[in-house]
C-alpha cells in the first residue's frame, strides 16, 4: 500500500497496521501504534537488535528517540487534514533513566499545533507512564498535498 | 618498517570496530563502520538500506536511524576523548535537520567530543552525504561520565 493510501485508512479505521506495513524504517524497527481512550500511543515490540548496551542489558538510546519520532508523526497524521508526511525540523531527546530489554511506549502531546509548525512533547516509558525513561522535544514542519 | 603511530590506529580502529560497533547489538544491526577517528573525534558510516527508509515515495533514511548513527557516533568521540575507559550514558541530544536527506546514499556522522569535565562530556556532531561543508543534520549532545563502575541507581540512566 501506498503511504498516503494507508494514511487514509488509518483515518478511516483506527488500525495502524497499514502505516507500520507501508514505512520499511517502522517493520525493522517493530514500531507502531494504538488507539487507547481515544489518544495515540506508540509502541515499539521488544527485539534483540535494538539493544545498545548488551551487559545491562539497555536499549539504544537512538532506538527511543525513533519511537518518539515516530509516535509524534503519527499522531500528526491522524489528525491533520493532509496525507502528506511531516518533515521533522528538530527534534531534542532527554535520557532520564536506562531503557529495560522490553517493549517501549509513547505517548504525544501537541503544545502547539499550528497551520506550519506542530510543536510536540514525546513521553517514552515502559510499565509506568509516570516514570518516563526518556522525554523529547520536537517541532515538525507541516506540509501541503 | 611499520610505522608505530599508523600500527596504533590500526588497534584503536580494531578496538572501535570490535568492542564499540561489533559488540553494540544496535549499532550492529545498522551495519555502522568506522570511517574515521582520532582523539576527541569519530566519524561513522551509515550505509543506505531499504530497509531503513521512513518514506517509500521519497527513498529516503527514516530520522530515526539518523538519530541511532549520531547518538552512537557522539558516544564514541567521547570514549575517544577519555584516557581511562569509563561508563557513559546519554544524558540529551538534540538535532536539527538543516536539508533532506537524499536517496540511495550513505550517510557519515563526524562528531567531536570539544570538552570534557570531571563528569559530563559535552558533543557537536554534523550528518552528510561525504561534504561535511554539506550537512543534513547538525547536532549537539551531552554525556555523563560515570567515575566508578558500580551501577548509581536506578534513577541513573544507561543508554549506551
Amino acid at each position: 500500500m501506498r503511504l498516503r493510501d494507508a494514511v487514509t485508512a488509518v483515518r478511516e479505521t483506527g488500525d495502524f497496521t497499514s502505516l507500520q506495513e507501508a514505512i520499511p524504517y517502522a517493520r525493522f524497527m517493530g514500531i507502531t501504534a494504538e488507539l487507547v481512550d481515544g489518544d495515540i500511543i506508540g509502541r515499539m515490540q521488544y527485539s534483540d537488535h535494538l539493544v545498545g548496551n548488551a551487559s545491562v542489558p539497555a536499549l539504544h538510546g537512538g532506538t527511543l528517540g525513533a519511537l518518539m519520532e515516530s509516535t509524534a508523526i503519527f499522531k500528526l497524521l491522524w489528525h491533520g487534514e493532509t496525507t502528506a508526511v511531516p518533515k521533522t525540523i528538530n527534534i531534542t531527546v532527554e535520557y532520564l533513566r536506562s531503557a529495560r530489554a522490553e517493549d517501549v511506549f509513547a505517548r504525544a502531546v501537541f503544545t502547539r499545533h499550528g497551520r506550519r509548525v506542530a510543536n510536540v512533547r514525546v513521553f517514552a516509558f515502559q510499565d509506568d507512564p509516570e516514570r518516563p525513561v526518556a522525554v523529547a522535544t520536537a517541532h515538525f514542519l507541516l506540509v501541503q498535498d | 618498517m611499520s610505522d608505530p603511530f599508523l600500527s596504533q590506529k590500526d588497534d584503536i580502529r580494531r578496538r572501535l570496530e570490535g568492542r564499540y560497533v561489533g559488540a553494540v547489538p544496535h549499532n550492529q544491526a545498522l551495519n555502522l563502520r568506522v570511517v574515521d577517528y582520532s582523539p576527541e573525534h569519530l566519524s561513522l558510516a551509515l550505509p543506505y538500506r531499504e530497509d531503513l527508509v521512513g518514506n517509500p515515495e521519497t527513498g529516503v533514511l527514516h530520522g530515526g536511524c539518523i538519530t541511532s548513527l549520531i547518538d552512537a557516533t557522539c558516544g564514541g568521540a567521547v570514549i575517544m576523548s577519555l584516557v581511562a575507559p569509563r561508563r557513559i550514558a546519554t544524558l540529551d541530544l538534540r538535532i536539527d535537520y538543516v536539508r533532506p536527506a537524499l536517496p540511495h546514499q550513505e550517510v557519515i556522522c563526524d562528531a567531536h567530543c570539544y570538552k570534557v569535565t570531571r563528569h559530563v562530556a559535552f558533543v557537536r556532531a554534523t550528518a552528510h552525504h561525504g561534504d561535511a561543508a554539506s550537512p543534513i543534520a547538525t547536532s549537539s549532545g551531552t554525556f555523563v561520565v560515570f567515575r566508578d563502575d558500580k551501577r548509581q541507581n536506578d534513577d541513573e540512566g544507561e543508554s549506551q
